[in-house]
């Protein structure tokens, strides 16, 4: 066998944090827009969030080729998808695709964690949070990433989601109102970049609700 | 030993020998929109770098600031940045062979583009997502193209500058650098970057930069090379020296003020 | 229709340097409904006419998005024709992911091209049976192409093929010059007017055509049956006073096209007479 360099890794991590947050009409998803490597800042400017289709946006950190890869793979499975059915992928759909897509690569897998989120066939909000391996889970709010060590108990602690096995089922959308999710994300950001050098320089909300898709900018720490 | 078996997840190309002996880098590039175009440096220095041999099996070593291998300065023209087709200007740092190698697909890319006549052609965006997949292809195959590239050029006005490393981590920005630029000049890019640089003040802000990198970086040689692209094309200006001071007071007498037992 | 002997496969040239097989799958393309195309500077529409095999069925698709900035209609073997735009989106996929960037027009309609003629040198292949009218807008403009199962492909300002497609040729003839500087909406005009023509009497409906549009700042859709009623509703009422005028130098188009087409490829148009169109 040639190939063998020391010190080699086909993988790295790029950072950054998403967070995605599910309403009874609306859906939020965030992410910083920081890339980095190890102590390096490549960029300050570098979306992490792809709009997948009219209803569903993926945010995804980890490692960007990974990502990149995943997110054109997507994109021409969803042009398909149109072609085939002449219509947009549902978010649901969407998210058993992610999660098949994943999976394909198991044993040399995407090195991506992502939040989808997006509107149900209801109008619904609705967020699916997964591995990197494709197990996946319809939840009422989550977040990947570096900092989502910090933003997730914060969202635990603000938004209590019904736990699952209570009976009957409790619907998973928290009962926050748009604006007050959007405060809610700004929020765990500007705290998640005071801790994690991985998260900073700007953050990206896209908002979906029956309206369309909204996109807004807020400055985060660029230290 | 593992690595005598054959892997079944690497493909037949694994079995293929590549070069493994004795190979040769080169250092950083640094590149900058600026009022009219992209323009980019480097220098001219090849690293030889001897590599390791462990358990009879030569392997290769990832950076030369980064092994205690040995390393010698061999080559001092090696030129690093390229024009590709009308739109592009290619910088590379890392192993020169497969930067050349890189060299030769872009020649058959751009070669069967212009093959169609059709007026259309291939630009700068374009050069640098086919890059992408390349890099990002040879990694997933665990056969890195052991390049960071810079790729920057202009297509119907449009200013384009961006970069991709071995395993395909891309993006674009207003600056780029590559290797230890990423350390040592972004952070004056950072500073003292603006949208409308004009050629002077964009050539002085590189020189900088790779003034910086000279001092700094022990594989950076005095002989620099800047290009530049706008929507008239490529120049790629002859090689140059920039002026250096090393008569720091403390390196006329190290030794003074760290008195020791010699 | 065996001409004679040199007809059997495609790849035996008769001694006067003609393929059989090839110039049959190009009448296939005349026995087909009526396909039209027309393009100014910025915006390229195809528009088709929709005919259903029986009283029975509703009709088959003949105009197929193949991406944002491309589009086909169709005439032959729709069977064939899917086939081929399934080819071309494949194309227009496979070239946005290496390079993110919209396949030239130009290009893909080459390589349409290219996969046509080999089924006319391999023995055992058939040629396409389908013509199609391939419009497109990339960084050089708004295109429009007639691809053929020959294998050759041209480029046009307008173009009409399928079956009675003479006719509209003729109107778009007669009309073509205007149409480089022509707003979008007036394309869409003259082509349910191009399609009406290939209809011979028959009434123009929004159910017996199909119109898409394709543009700088608009990509390719197929227009709706209330937007295409409403279009016809327009000028069908405007038209009322004028059109007696248009009607004779119509007529006289028809009668032209039937002297040009001659006996053998005239009978496409009339074996489809009597078809009753599909009210949906």
């Amino acid at each position: 066998m040639a190939k063998q360099h020391a010190n080699w890794s086909p993988y790295d991590n790029n950072g950054g944090s998403c967070v995605a947050i599910a309403g009874a009409d609306y859906c939020v998803i965030a992410a910083d827009t920081r890339l980095s490597t190890g102590y390096n800042i490549l960029t300050r400017d570098y979306s992490k969030i792809c709009k997948l289709a009219d209803k569903c946006v993926m945010a995804s950190s980890g490692f960007q080729a990974d990502v990149k890869a995943l997110q054109k793979h997507l994109g021409a499975r969803h042009l398909i998808y149109q072609h085939q059915h002449n219509k947009q992928m549902s978010c649901p759909a969407m998210a058993q695709l992610l999660s098949n897509t994943l999976y394909y690569k198991r044993f040399f897998p995407y090195y991506s964690f992502n939040v989808l989120g997006g509107l149900d066939n209801e109008g619904k909000g609705c967020v699916f949070t997964y591995d990197a391996v494709g197990s996946y889970e319809k939840v009422g709010y989550s977040s990947q990433g570096s900092g989502s060590t910090l933003i997730m108990p914060f969202l635990d602690n603000q938004l209590k989601s019904p736990s699952p096995l209570l009976l009957p089922a409790q619907d998973a959308v928290t009962p926050l109102a748009e604006d007050e999710a959007v405060d809610l994300v700004k929020t765990v950001f500007a705290s998640a970049s005071e801790r994690d050098i991985y998260t900073g320089d700007k953050l990206e909300i896209v908002v979906i609700n029956a309206a369309g898709l909204r996109r807004e900018y807020i400055d985060l720490r660029k230290d | 030993m593992a690595s005598k078996q054959p892997d079944a997840l690497l493909g037949p190309e694994s079995d293929s020998q590549r070069t493994q002996y004795p190979y040769v880098t080169g250092t950083s590039v640094v590149a900058i929109k600026y009022k009219d175009g992209i323009l980019m440096a480097s220098d001219m220095g090849g690293d030889m770098i001897y590599c390791l041999i462990a358990h009879g099996l030569p392997v290769k070593v990832t950076m030369p600031e980064l092994c205690s291998y040995g390393s010698t300065l061999r080559y001092k023209s090696v030129e690093r940045i390229k024009p590709i087709g009308k739109h592009s200007l290619l910088g590379a740092s890392g192993e020169i062979s497969d930067f050349q190698e890189i060299l030769r697909y872009l020649d058959e890319l751009i070669l069967y583009d212009n093959m169609w006549d059709d007026g259309n052609s291939l630009g700068p965006k374009e050069v640098h997502n086919y890059l992408t997949r390349i890099m990002y292809n040879r990694r997933n195959k665990f056969n890195p193209l052991w390049n960071s590239l810079v790729l920057g050029g202009v297509k119907n006005g449009q200013k384009y500058l961006g970069t991709v490393s071995m395993i395909g981590v891309n993006f674009e920005d207003d600056h780029v650098a590559s290797g230890f630029g990423n350390h040592l000049a972004r952070p004056i890019l950072r500073q003292e970057w603006h949208e409308n640089l004009s050629f002077e003040d964009g050539v002085r802000l590189l020189e900088k930069c790779m003034l910086i990198l000279l001092y700094r970086d022990r594989s950076a040689v005095n002989k620099f090379q800047i290009a530049k692209i706008t929507e008239e094309g490529v120049t790629i200006h002859q090689p140059y020296s920039l002026k250096t001071n090393w008569e720091f007071s403390a390196f006329q007498n190290p030794s003074q003020g760290a008195v020791g037992s010699w | 229709m065996f001409r004679n002997q040199y007809d059997t496969d495609v790849t035996t040239w008769s001694p006067a340097g003609r393929l059989f097989q090839v110039e049959y799958a190009m009448e296939a393309v005349k026995q087909g409904s009526a396909a039209i195309g027309l393009r100014s500077k910025t915006h390229v529409v195809l528009g088709c006419v929709n005919k259903a095999n029986s009283e029975l069925s509703s009709h088959q698709k003949k105009i197929f998005k193949v991406d944002d900035h491309i589009g086909v209609a169709i005439a032959g073997l729709t069977a064939d024709g899917r086939v081929l735009s399934r080819y071309m989106r494949n194309e227009c996929i496979n070239y946005s992911f290496t390079y993110e960037a919209q396949l030239p027009v130009g290009r893909l309609v080459v390589q349409l091209a290219d996969k046509a003629q080999v089924c006319t040198q391999r023995s055992w292949k058939r040629p396409y049976g389908v013509g199609l009218l391939v419009g497109g807008l990339d960084e050089s403009g708004a295109h429009l192409y007639y691809n053929c199962p020959s294998g050759n492909y041209f480029e046009y300002q307008a173009f009409a093929i399928g079956s009675r497609s003479q006719a509209a040729k003729t109107y778009l003839e007669r009309r073509f010059e205007n149409f480089a500087d022509s707003s979008r909406d007036d394309l869409v005009k003259d082509a349910l007017m191009a399609i009406r023509e290939t209809l011979q009497g028959e009434t123009l409906t929004s159910s017996i055509c199909t119109v898409a549009v394709l543009g700088v700042g608009e990509p390719f859709h197929i227009l709706d049956q209330a937007t295409v009623k409403q279009i016809i509703d327009s000028f069908e009422i405007a038209g009322e006073q004028e059109d007696p005028a248009g009607e004779p130098d119509a007529a006289a188009g028809q009668e032209a096209a039937a002297d040009e087409q001659g006996g053998a490829a005239d009978q496409g148009g009339s074996t489809d007479q009597g078809v009753a169109p599909m009210d949906i």
